[in-house]
C-alpha cells in the first residue's frame, strides 16, 4: 500500500509539473514564482510550511500543512484527505472534481485564472464567484491560514437540466 | 450521510462520527452482528460501475461502532463487490468513448485500477450478463445487483436514406476509432470533401476534431492504427455540425468548443445571421452558458487579429456550426447507394427556445459522409428488469430499481446519457449510498449468506464461458502498451475479442 501511495505521489508530481508548464505558457509571471520550488532539491524546513484549513462536505474543519509550491490538490493527496472523488483527472485540468470555494479576500490572493480552468469550473457543481480548482492553486507563504471549502456534491439529474453538460 | 465521514475521523472520534454518520441501531439495546459479508455484484465496468464499486467498498469498510445504554455494538461488514463486464477489457467508455486526444480524462483509470486491485473487489470480464448469465441468477447469488451497463444503443434520426452507405451513428464511428471490437468493420469512406455531423454535443465535437486534426497530432494518441491510416487518406476538408435549435441551446461544453477554435490548420466558418439577437439574450443566462456563447460569438462574428487572420488564411480545412436545421432525408446516389447529400428542414424557435418548429423551408447540403450524433440510448438486457422505453432508462428512485428489491442502477442507465465524468461519478456514489442505507435500515436483507461469485463461476463454467480476471486484463494492457511503444503511441489497442483472449491465454 505504501508503495502504491508513493508511486501515486511520484506520478502526481510529474503531472503537476506538466500542468504548471502548460499554465506557464499562458502566465509567464506564474512560472517565475514556481521556479524556485521546482529547482529546489533541499527539503523545505518545516517552519516554511503553510497552514491550510479545509472544510469538508460535512462542515468539519481539517487543518493541515503544505509546502510552498504545492497545489491544494497535492496537499489533499499527500495528507490523504478523504474527499470523495476529489481530483479524478489527477490535476490535468480535465475535470472539475477538485473544485474548492474560498472567501472573497482569499480568492483575490489566489492569482490569475486561465480560460481553461474557467472552462472546467463551468462544469462544477455549485459554482460560485469565488470558486477555483484545487489543482491550479499553488501555496505561497501569503496564503498562510487560508480556508478552502469543499462544496457539497449535489448529484442528480436536476443538474443537467440546462443541457449543457 | 454515513459514507462521507472520513475514515480517519471516524476512528479517532467515535462518538462524533456516529452522530454525523446518522447510523440508527434498530431495536436499540440489542446487539446486532451481521452474520456475513454483503455480496454485491455490479454489471458493467465503465465509470458508473467502477465509481459505484469504489464507494461500496469504501463505505462498507467503515466499521461504525455505536454505544447505547447497554453498550450494544454494530459493525458494518466488509462488502465484497464483483464487477461483470461483457468485454475482456474494463473501463467502458473511458476506453471506448473518451476521445484518444483526451488522455488526461483517462487518468480516472488509475483510481479504477486501485479499486479493482482491492482484495474485496473482483473483475469478471468476457461475461455477457443477460446472455451468459441472467439477472435473476445474479440476484440469487448476490445480496444486491447494481446495473451500470450504460447506454450502448443510439437514437436514430428516423428519416429516409438513413441506411445509405456513408451514414453512421456517432456511437459506431467513435467505437471504430477507439477500437471497440464490434465496430471494426465500419471502415468509413473518407474520400469526400464535406462531412455532416447531426447534433452539437461533445460527441459531435469529438468526431469533428478527429476528422480534422492533423494526423501528426493523432499519431501520438491511442487511436487505432486502421483509423490513422484511414485519416491519412482522408479527403475531408469541411465539417458541418448541425443543430435543430440555436446557439443558445447548443449542447457541447466550452472545453470542446475551445479545442475546435484552436484546432491547428483549421478555420471556423459560421453563418453570421444564425447569431442574430444572441448577444442581447446573454444578460440573464448563467455563467457556463454565457461563457460558451461568448466564445461562439467571438469566433463567429469578431474580426480576428492579424495573427489569427493569418492562421485562418493558411488553414487547409474548415468547420462550422449550422443552426436551426433538422434532417429530413439523406440523399443518395441511386446507382452506388452512397450518400451524396442531406436535405435539411429550416426551423425557427418558439419564444422560450425550448422547441424548434418547422418553417416549411428546406435546403440541401452536398456531403459524402453523414454522422448522426443525436444521443446515446440505454437498452434493456434482461426481460426481468423494469425498463422505461420512452426515457430509455431503468425506472428508479435514487438508484433503487422500482418494485424490485435488491436491484439498483447507476450511471447513464439511471439518468439517461448526459453529463461529464464527474456527473457519472456523483450519480454512482449516490446509488452506492442508497444501497448502504438499505443495508443499514434492514430494507436490504444481508443476514442470509449468499454464494456470490462461487455459484456464478460454476454456472459460467458449465456454459463454457471463461471469465477474464483483472490480472488477465493487465496482460492485455501490457501487450497493448508494448505494441504502442514501437510506434510512439501510449498503446495500440487489440481490436478483436479473439485477439484479447489469445493474449490472456499466453
Amino acid at each position: 500500500m505504501a508503495l502504491v501511495t508513493a508511486l501515486r505521489r511520484l506520478a502526481h508530481v510529474r503531472i503537476c509539473e506538466y500542468t504548471r508548464k502548460t499554465a506557464a505558457v499562458t502566465f509567464g509571471a506564474r512560472h517565475t514564482s514556481l521556479k524556485s520550488f521546482t529547482t529546489s532539491t533541499q527539503p523545505l524546513r518545516s517552519d516554511n510550511k503553510v497552514t491550510v484549513h479545509f472544510i469538508n462536505r460535512d462542515g468539519e474543519k481539517i487543518t493541515v500543512k503544505g509546502s510552498p509550491g504545492d497545489s491544494l490538490l497535492d496537499i489533499v493527496i499527500n495528507e490523504d484527505l478523504d474527499f470523495d472523488g476529489f481530483g479524478a483527472c489527477e490535476g490535468t485540468l480535465a475535470c472539475s472534481t477538485c473544485h474548492l470555494i474560498f472567501d472573497e479576500d482569499v480568492y483575490k490572493n489566489l492569482g490569475p485564472v486561465t480560460d481553461e480552468e474557467m472552462d472546467m469550473l463551468d462544469l462544477a457543481y455549485g459554482l460560485t464567484d469565488t470558486s477555483r480548482l484545487g489543482c491550479q492553486i499553488c501555496l505561497t507563504k501569503s496564503l498562510e491560514g487560508m480556508v478552502a471549502r469543499v462544496p457539497e456534491s449535489v448529484a442528480d439529474i436536476r443538474q443537467s437540466k440546462d443541457g449543457s453538460s | 450521510m454515513s459514507c462521507s465521514v472520513p475514515h480517519r475521523l471516524c476512528c479517532s472520534s467515535v462518538i462524533i462520527s456516529v452522530y454525523s454518520a446518522g447510523v440508527i441501531v434498530r431495536g436499540s439495546g440489542k446487539a446486532f452482528f451481521a452474520s456475513c459479508n454483503p455480496k454485491i455484484c455490479v454489471v458493467g465496468s465503465g465509470p458508473a460501475g467502477f465509481y459505484t464499486a469504489q464507494h461500496l467498498i469504501k463505505v462498507c469498510r467503515l466499521h461504525v461502532v455505536s454505544f447505547s445504554a447497554f453498550s450494544s455494538f454494530q459493525a458494518r461488514q466488509d462488502a465484497e463487490v464483483d464487477i461483470y463486464e461483457r468485454l475482456p477489457v474494463p473501463f467502458g467508455l473511458v476506453r471506448f468513448g473518451v476521445a484518444p486526444d483526451h488522455p488526461e480524462v483517462k487518468n480516472v483509470i488509475n483510481t479504477f485500477t486501485q479499486t479493482a486491485k482491492q482484495s474485496r473487489c473482483s473483475f469478471y470480464g468476457n461475461v455477457n450478463v443477460g446472455k451468459d448469465v441472467s439477472i435473476e441468477e445474479l440476484q440469487q447469488a448476490y445480496h444486491a445487483v447494481v446495473l451500470s451497463y450504460g447506454a450502448e444503443g443510439n437514437r436514430t434520426m428516423g428519416v429516409p436514406g438513413e441506411q445509405l452507405a456513408g451514414v453512421y451513428s456517432a456511437q459506431n464511428f467513435v467505437g471504430w476509432y477507439n477500437g471497440l471490437p464490434s465496430c471494426q468493420e465500419l471502415n468509413p469512406d473518407l474520400s469526400c470533401e464535406t462531412a455532416v455531423i447531426l447534433g452539437q454535443g461533445n460527441v459531435a465535437l469529438d468526431i469533428a476534431r478527429i476528422l480534422l486534426s492533423p494526423v501528426d497530432i493523432l499519431k501520438k494518441t491511442d487511436i487505432t492504427q486502421p483509423t490513422l491510416e484511414a485519416l491519412e487518406r482522408s479527403q475531408i476538408r469541411n465539417v458541418l455540425i448541425i443543430g435543430r435549435r440555436g446557439p443558445l441551446q447548443i449542447a457541447c461544453t466550452i472545453k470542446e468548443l475551445r479545442e475546435m477554435v484552436n484546432l491547428p490548420d483549421t478555420r471556423p466558418e459560421m453563418v453570421a445571421a444564425d447569431f442574430n439577437g444572441v448577444a442581447e439574450a446573454l444578460k440573464d443566462v448563467p455563467r457556463p452558458r454565457k461563457r460558451l456563447t461568448e466564445l461562439m460569438l467571438k469566433t463567429a462574428l469578431d474580426t480576428p487579429g492579424e495573427k489569427e487572420q493569418e492562421r485562418r488564411n493558411k488553414a487547409s480545412r474548415s468547420w462550422g456550426f449550422r443552426f436551426f436545421r433538422s434532417p429530413v432525408e439523406v440523399l443518395g446516389d441511386p446507382d452506388s447507394m452512397r450518400v451524396v447529400g442531406i436535405r435539411l428542414a429550416v426551423n425557427r424557435l418558439e419564444v422560450d427556445g425550448a422547441r424548434a418548429v418547422l418553417t416549411g423551408e428546406v435546403e440541401d447540403v452536398k456531403c459524402g459522409l453523414v454522422i448522426s450524433s443525436i444521443g446515446y440510448k440505454s437498452v434493456p438486457i434482461d426481460p426481468s428488469v423494469p425498463f422505461d422505453s420512452r426515457k430509455a432508462i431503468v425506472p428508479n428512485n435514487m438508484g433503487r430499481v422500482q418494485h424490485v428489491s435488491g436491484l439498483y442502477c447507476s450511471g447513464w442507465l439511471k439518468t439517461g446519457p448526459t453529463g461529464v465524468i464527474a456527473t457519472t461519478m456523483n450519480n454512482s456514489f449516490d446509488t452506492a449510498r442508497s444501497l448502504v442505507e438499505d443495508i443499514d435500515s434492514g430494507t436490504l436483507d444481508v443476514s442470509i449468506s449468499k454464494p456470490g461469485s462461487q455459484s456464478i463461476s460454476a454456472l459460467l463454467e458449465k456454459r463454457g464461458v471463461k471469465p477474464v480476471s483483472f490480472s488477465d486484463w493487465e496482460k492485455i494492457d501490457n501487450a497493448e502498451m508494448k505494441k504502442g511503444e514501437a510506434s510512439g503511441k501510449p498503446r495500440e489497442k487489440l481490436l478483436s475479442v479473439e485477439e484479447m483472449l489469445r493474449v490472456v491465454q499466453t
